[in-house]
């Protein structure tokens, strides 16, 4: 049924990727107070993340889980306490704000909030000819505003809208205005988080086809945060799933949908409600995340996990990412194919 | 409270209107709505945001903001009762015991400096006439009761210091406290995380089973109410535009906007990656509905009847209704 026949992630074998990060730990400081010496939170664990151009990856899991820092940390926006990230072929990781500033413009992000994220005093035009002007990415006022206009129209807005301010668009209007102050820059990898959570049911798809066009379009690589599983399985190539800031599962998305290994993402994907009315109520997990201030020992999921015989490592070292099949990683001593 | 009727809905909304004042004049936020809900029946309440479902919840329970919304019309009978003619005292003691609410947000619902098990004594003392230690007695039951682990503990804790679901079991406690015949959730598990959505909507299911109470459940996510309802009323601009029994309106919606709704959402198997059915446009703002239907500028099925004659409600099929001059006939249609 899929409608592109060549995939971003059958043509890797060669061709470098388009991102590659090694080993990815963001920490941060807490409770530094008035008499604390404080302690640190790690919002990300020893994540390793590739991407090809032109790939969706879905980055999944509840909220304080570290995928927003993941994200963040991706685009140097947060910065990394270890770890290495490689774009187009070059060590970033550590680049200070003035040879950064040309590789941003081919990094950009997508927020939730769209309300939050333009200036209220910013007409359209403005918004989204403002990375234009930080980027000198038009020689003169005419080109500039030919370029916007050019724009609104890539990402679906009339023309007649230019003028107007933030507050006078709807909510799906103002994420338009988002994507395009992304596009602008001419980017190749997007970071887009949470970006259809904010919105009305009925204008969701609406953007998301706009996503799907920009990706295939312009050969778009997507890190696609969602805590929504219905618009991950839709939109994304691969995703990966994260639990207390590590990565738990990852697999092609078809294959993480139809055999979850991990038992969180089991729980997950049973936990959705289902479209079909009086379909069974399943089994469902008990328990919540624990603080990533407090992290228990060994898996960072052995206090909620449904499986009934685990090794003694479960409650004594965290799992690494194991390969259980094609394409197909988890973090997981209870699983067969993990190595004893 | 021994005489409540015991025949007929609990609650019963007639041509029920709502007006915000706007900068522009009064703005009508819920146009002649009109529903019932049976006893221990749970009735969604689905739409978007700003179609009037929230402010439906807020004028049933006699809390629309005071000066800037008011009640414009109809009538809301509960438990044989006309609410709108009650004194604000009746009211007070109908509200959180007969009749209670469970908001989005738990956070904004709790009092920060007040410990989460007085919240609830404080709501069985003025309600039931408990004594300070039987309130807290059963406060910790009903702390159990939603599920709160370590119950003689947690009802000390304050709101911060328990985590959004706990909060919201805390809200839920408060809310069926006193039993009430009537339970009104708004979005009670919008700011949750999917596993504990997963609890909530659990806990609800059960408390149900146990009470027999009614919910009217107002939500925007289709799943939610596929999981939880018997009957969905479907608003869109102010107007409920279908009800239905749930499966009907999951198998065979007849309003072109449910229509659209469901086909909007991703479903495993519709193919995946391919592009998702769109509802053109953007939902009308309050200070300008159209005059005929509301839906016709967005909706593929216009003809020129549409734009100025507004539809009715009209019966289709068993408690089966839709506001369009054009209702969908099949899937296919």
């Amino acid at each position: 049924m899929s409608t592109k026949p060549q995939n971003a992630k059958t043509q890797n074998a060669e061709t470098p990727p388009l991102l590659k990060a090694e080993s990815i730990t963001v920490e941060y400081p807490v409770g530094a107070g008035l008499f604390g010496h404080g302690g640190s939170l790690r919002a990300v664990v020893d994540v390793d993340l590739t991407l090809a151009a032109g790939e969706c990856h879905g980055l999944v899991g509840e909220s304080g889980c570290g995928k927003s820092s993941l994200g963040r940390a991706l685009l140097r926006l947060t910065d990394v306490t270890a770890g290495r990230i490689e774009f187009e072929g070059r060590d970033i990781t550590h680049l200070s704000t003035r040879p950064l500033r040309p590789i941003r413009r081919r990094m950009q992000m997508i927020f939730q909030d769209p309300q939050a994220s333009l200036n209220p005093r910013f007409t359209v035009a403005q918004a989204v000819a403002e990375p234009l002007i930080i980027h000198r990415l038009a020689p003169n006022r005419a080109a500039r505003s030919r370029r916007v206009l050019e724009l609104l129209k890539d990402v679906g807005l009339d023309e007649d809208l230019a003028g107007r301010f933030p507050h006078e668009l709807s909510g799906g209007q103002r994420q338009r205005v988002g994507v395009a102050r992304a596009l602008a820059v001419d980017p190749s990898f997007i970071v887009a988080d949470e970006p259809v959570s904010a919105l009305d049911v009925s204008v969701q798809a609406q953007l998301l086809n706009l996503l799907e066009d920009l990706r295939s379009n312009r050969n778009l690589a997507f890190l696609f945060i969602s805590h929504d599983l219905r618009v991950v399985r839709h939109l994304c190539d691969r995703v990966s799933v994260m639990y207390l800031g590590r990565i738990v599962e990852r697999a092609d998305t078809a294959t993480l949908f139809e055999a979850p290994q991990h038992p969180y993402t089991q729980a997950l994907l049973r936990a959705l409600p289902s479209l079909e009315p009086g379909a069974p109520a399943t089994d469902r997990l008990t328990g919540e995340v624990p603080s990533p201030l407090d992290p228990p020992r060994g898996c960072p999921f052995h206090p909620r996990c449904p499986v009934t015989e685990r090794p003694e490592t479960c409650f004594d070292t965290p799992p690494g990412l194991t390969t259980c099949g094609k394409n197909h990683q988890v973090a997981c001593y209870a699983h067969p194919q993990y190595p004893s | 409270m021994g005489d409540h009727e015991t025949s007929g809905p609990l609650l019963e909304v007639e041509d029920l209107s709502c007006e915000f004042l706007t900068e522009a004049g009064p703005a009508r936020a819920v146009d002649e709505v009109s529903f019932t809900v049976a006893r221990g029946e749970t009735v969604g309440l689905v739409g978007e945001s700003g179609c009037g479902k929230s402010a439906t919840a807020l004028a049933l329970m006699g809390l629309l903001p005071h000066r800037a919304g008011r009640v414009a019309g109809g009538a809301i009978r509960f438990d044989g009762e006309e609410m709108l003619r009650l004194s604000e005292k009746r009211r007070r003691d109908l509200r959180g015991n007969r009749l209670a609410m469970v908001f989005q947000e738990p956070m904004t619902a709790l009092n920060p400096v007040m410990v989460a098990g007085e919240q609830v004594a404080e709501v069985l003392r003025r309600h039931r006439d408990m004594s300070r230690k039987a309130a807290w007695e059963k406060t910790v039951s009903l702390f159990e009761d939603v599920g709160i682990p370590a119950p003689a503990q947690r009802v000390r804790d304050y709101p911060h210091q328990l985590s959004g679901g706990m909060r919201q079991r805390v809200v839920i406690a408060m809310a069926i406290a006193c039993e009430p015949a009537l339970l009104i959730a708004d979005e009670p598990t919008t700011a949750l995380d999917v596993t504990i959505q997963a609890q909530i909507l659990e806990l609800l299911r059960s408390l149900q089973l146990r009470t027999g109470l009614s919910i009217l459940l107002i939500t925007h996510d289709l799943g939610v109410v596929a999981q939880l309802c018997d009957r969905v009323l479907v608003m869109y601009a102010g107007q409920i535009v279908e009800t239905a029994p749930v499966g009907a309106l999951f198998e065979a919606p007849r309003h072109p906007y449910t229509v659209g709704l469901l086909r909007s959402m991703p479903r495993p198997g519709s193919g995946d990656r391919t592009r998702l059915p769109e509802i053109p446009g953007n939902v009308p703002p309050i200070t300008a509905r159209p005059t005929g239907c509301h839906f016709a500028d967005r909706c593929d099925r216009t003809k020129a009847r549409c734009q100025d004659h507004p539809p009715l409600l009209d019966a289709l099929g068993p408690d089966h209704h839709a506001r369009c001059h054009f209702p969908v006939t099949s899937p296919q249609d």
